[in-house]
């Protein structure tokens, strides 16, 4: 039998108020929907994947392999061997740029990533080569790989090596430099590059021998869901991952055959860096997010990235396309007297954290985050409730303990953003406008309306041809 | 020089959000032209000796460092207090601001079974709110008018296969369990259950039952065009279903404008395999009325046809030569009216006429002011486009009563009035001082019962006191007006 007729129904009503009033005088339940037009979308567009009969199983299909995806630290590598490289290649965040449409930060990045390869002499010298285009920049993404901030990554860099054990795919990230003046933030001045230059000759070698060392690989997803429960979101606050990561690796580490001094400084550096875990936790968003793509008919985002001039995504349902707006410039805190007017333009593949459901969806996790724009506890729970509006699903392995240990809110819709008309909220560090700078804060973003505008078009344009 | 102030502070701790907050605040004040208040780890201390306020050597990490610099010595000290004062400040620590769904879907998400979505955003938008309904596996009332008839089509092909109803569009009628959703009347309960592709000839049919006494199960409103060839009767077929599934539907009665024949055959078929017995109302010139399908339905339950309540008006204004002129707000009782109007009257013309060369519309909207035989029905879309149905916003209709008055044509007055959950909550405060100013000869078709918010009888006396004949069957008011008619032709 229907189940509508078995007993008085529950209503819940969107539009004209008389009718939920009426409902509402004859003593049954109603819910009021707080309906207001699309955000943006042509409404034949909406109607158009509202009604695609393979949206459904499509999103469900991608929201699954997100969900069952793993991810597992297998190896560490230099970056020459485990991407595809080109030589005098680069790989960068966000969307593809040119040095031309490349921001302060982004400039800072990939000069110091000639001198760290020894491609360029001089900040000079650096600067013509990459002027004239004799070195070849492409994103992080196009490889399988994620780089927070400017995410420059150069062959002698060395790269976390991650495998999902459900789907079999590969993601990589290189190693984090800590805060302040980093590369990433777009410095390069000697200190940065003899951090590097330590990191390649010490650090990633030692990370080798730990990370092979290890009888099982470290199950990075079980991190992220830890941290969740201990006041971290995975974007912007990775104390409690990077501190689990460290107990972790700390015995394959001292147990590695290198001098004491060095295992001493690498065991400093990671406990001295709050963000080590970031560059595992990128890559695990990475390989679930990976494990969602090409599923034709799927409205479900699958890269959120900007690279400092444009904030770029992609759906499961349009492949490798990117659909890109200007990026917006974070609102937050600054680090000493730095202020607004230093800060570049949203920047970092960073972003796959709140593609993935946590980070700024997973804020209400991590409430201390919210006060970055000058929030409250309460503002940190309405976000993450906003978020769930946004999202197709609820990540059971991501909790949120505030919310009665609530899946967090997983899978962005696009066709539920553009009727919303919410944004996907995005926790971020700040990089200095000017290169060579380095952090000046952090904040909180959006991204630019367009890419979903654009992304909306382009899956109604799919579902017409596809019947 | 400008003072500073820099100190060191152990057994203190906050986190470092925190400290970049209490920064910016303590920055912001006028005297303050630098300040950096937070642990005192490497990048810290170089953060402040940038700014020129390093502390002497043999800071640790886990002391909090205090440093600014201020305008004078008063500032200085008034932000060093604050800087103590923002420390120790205590956060609204506040419970979650409930966030209220902005979708269908959402809402939906946590609502208790069984439940139902009752759709009113403007037509272009109301798919995406019904889809998530069936996507949700819960059935949903599309109330919205301008919904495309492909929409309707791929949302009940959808519904079909979760198992679900989408009741309407363009029917906004329901009843669901005993409750009344969109324009629907206060009827008791009972062993019929209705499947209407028409809001106005479910309300009529349901009225009369309560009035012989004989309560509704269930009304299910499937849309006006549910009935259509582009629609085929998707609903129907599914309603029908469901109610045969019903025990608390004994009986089922078929309302609906007059429908496609192929498609009314499909459904005849359908309802002849369901063990539920199936009567249909279904408007045609070849099929009875439908009061007289009420009346049917009444012997085939074995209860006495009661006299349906009426208030004869007075019969002798009616000039020479008058035609008729019927003003519906209802478009299955317009429909009705006409097919008992044509064959005593011949042709009537009307905006939704029973053949198309009888039609009103002019290609530049409706001549509401054509002479000659007439039924408007005020409630189709071409007629709401930016204003309330007639059921609730009169002005359209006592604007034409008017007009009808001026012209000095004799006629007939022929209206319907709707009453119920979501009509006008008084609908004979604005009609009868209209129909007094008019002065033409009045019969009123009174749609509702007696425990309608607006009350069947107070609603009859006050039209009949306008000098008003009025009756609660459609059929009757039709045929009364018919004989003031025949009598003074």
């Amino acid at each position: 039998m229907n189940p509508l007729l078995s007993a008085a129904p529950a209503i819940v009503a969107a539009g004209v108020e008389v009718f939920s009033a009426a409902v509402r005088a004859q003593g049954a339940s109603v819910t009021d929907v707080d309906w207001r037009p699309p955000g943006f979308g042509a409404a034949a567009d909406l109607a158009q994947l509202a009604l695609d009969r393979r949206r459904a199983a499509a999103n469900r299909t991608a929201v699954e392999r997100l969900l069952a995806a793993g991810s597992h630290l297998v190896d560490v590598r230099p970056a020459r061997e485990v991407l595809d490289l080109g030589d005098r290649m680069l790989l960068h965040s966000g969307p593809p740029l040119t040095w031309e449409t490349a921001s302060g930060p982004m400039r800072g990045a990939l000069i110091g990533a000639c001198l760290f390869e020894g491609w360029a002499s001089s900040v000079e010298d650096a600067e013509r080569v990459l002027a004239a285009g004799e070195i070849t920049l492409d994103s992080c993404h196009h490889h399988r790989a994620v780089g927070p901030m400017a995410g420059v990554t150069s062959p002698s860099m060395w790269m976390w090596c991650l495998t999902d054990p459900v789907h079999g795919g590969q993601a990589f990230c290189n190693l984090n430099e800590g805060l302040g003046k980093v590369l990433r933030m777009g410095a390069f001045n000697d200190e940065v590059l003899t951090r590097l230059a330590w990191m390649r000759d010490v650090l990633g070698p030692l990370l080798q021998q730990a990370v092979r060392s290890r009888p099982e690989p470290l199950d990075v997803k079980a991190v992220l869901a830890q941290m969740l429960q201990m006041g971290d979101e995975g974007h912007n606050r990775n104390r409690a991952g990077s501190l689990m990561t460290l107990r972790e690796l700390s015995p394959a580490i001292v147990a590695v055959d290198a001098p004491s001094a060095d295992i001493a400084a690498a065991l400093a550096f990671i406990g001295g860096n709050e963000h080590f875990f970031l560059n595992l936790g990128m890559p695990s968003a990475k390989l679930a997010l990976d494990a969602a793509r090409d599923v034709p008919g799927s409205t479900m985002v699958t890269v959120m990235s900007r690279n400092g001039t444009e904030f770029g995504i992609q759906t499961a349902g349009t492949g490798d396309r990117w659909f890109t707006g200007p990026a917006n410039t974070p609102v937050g805190l600054f680090l000493g007297d730095y202020g607004p007017d230093d800060a570049n333009p949203d920047i970092g593949d960073s972003a796959i954290m709140e593609t993935y459901g946590i980070g700024g969806f997973a804020m209400a996790a991590a409430p201390a985050i919210v006060r970055f724009v000058g929030g409250t506890v309460p503002d940190a729970l309405a976000t993450t409730e906003r978020m769930y509006q946004l999202t197709l699903a609820e990540n059971p392995a991501m909790q949120i303990p505030i919310l009665g240990f609530r899946g967090s809110p997983t899978g962005i819709d696009v066709l539920q953003v553009a009727r919303t008309g919410w944004l996907p909220q995005i926790n971020t560090g700040m990089a200095g406008r000017v290169a060579g700078t380095g952090q000046v804060g952090a904040g909180l973003v959006q991204p630019p309306q367009q890419c979903f505008e654009q992304a909306l078009t382009a899956l109604a344009e799919e579902s017409r041809a596809a019947g | 020089m400008t003072p500073t102030h820099v100190s060191l502070r152990s057994g203190v701790y906050a986190d470092s959000v925190r400290l970049m907050q209490v920064s910016r605040e303590i920055g912001a004040r006028d005297g303050v032209s630098a300040v950096l208040v937070a642990m005192a780890t490497p990048l810290n201390l170089e953060l402040a000796a940038g700014m020129g306020l390093a502390p002497d050597g043999g800071a640790q990490p886990d002391q909090l460092l205090i440093a600014l610099r201020a305008t004078d010595d008063a500032e200085l000290t008034a932000a060093v207090a604050a800087v103590e004062a923002a420390l120790t400040a205590r956060e609204d620590r506040g419970s979650a601001q409930a966030i209220p769904a902005r979708t269908v879907g959402a809402a939906l998400a946590d609502a208790a079974d069984p439940a139902l979505a009752i759709v009113s955003v403007p037509g272009q938008y109301a798919v995406a709110e019904a889809a998530d309904a069936i996507a949700a596996g819960r059935s949903v009332l599309v109330f919205s008018d301008g919904v495309p008839v492909e929409h309707e089509v791929a949302l009940k092909r959808a519904a079909h296969e979760a198992g679900v109803l989408v009741m309407g569009p363009d029917c906004g009628t329901a009843i669901v369990s005993g409750v009344a959703l969109g324009f629907a009347n206060v009827v008791r309960r009972g062993p019929v259950g209705l499947v209407a592709a028409s809001g106005t000839g479910a309300q009529q049919v349901s009225c009369l039952l309560d009035a012989a006494g004989v309560g509704v199960s269930h009304v299910l409103g499937v849309g006006g065009r549910d009935l259509s060839t582009a629609v085929g009767g998707l609903a129907t077929l599914d309603a029908l279903a469901a109610l045969d599934e019903d025990p608390a539907t004994e009986r089922v009665l078929l309302v609906s404008k007059p429908p496609a024949p192929e498609v009314a055959e499909r459904v005849q078929q359908a309802a002849a395999q369901l063990s539920t017995p199936v009567r249909s109302a279904a408007l045609s010139p070849e099929s009875p009325d439908l009061t007289a399908a009420v009346e049917a339905l009444l012997g085939d339950l074995g209860v006495a046809v009661p006299e349906w309540p009426a208030r004869p008006g007075a019969a002798d204004a009616v000039p020479p030569g008058a035609v008729l002129k019927g003003f519906y707000s209802g478009g299955t009782l317009a429909d009705e009216a006409m097919l008992i109007a044509a064959p005593a009257l011949g042709d009537v013309r009307s905006n939704t006429p029973l053949r198309p060369e009888l039609d009103l519309d002019t290609g530049q909207g409706t001549d509401l002011r054509a002479t000659g035989h007439v039924v408007v029905d005020f409630g189709d879309d071409a007629l709401t486009v930016g204003r309330a149905h007639p059921m609730i916003d009169p002005t359209l209709r006592l604007e034409a009563i008017a007009a009808l008055a001026q012209s000095g044509e004799p006629a007939v007055l022929l209206l319907d009035v709707v009453l119920g959950h979501g009509a006008d909550p008084d609908p004979a405060a604005a009609l009868a001082p209209a129909l007094q100013a008019a002065g033409l000869p009045v019969v009123v078709a009174l749609v509702g019962t007696e425990a309608d918010p607006q009350g069947w009888s107070r609603q009859a006396d006050a039209l009949a006191e306008a000098g008003a004949a009025v009756y609660a069957s459609n059929a009757q008011a039709t045929r009364y007006a018919l004989d003031l008619i025949g009598e003074h032709a």
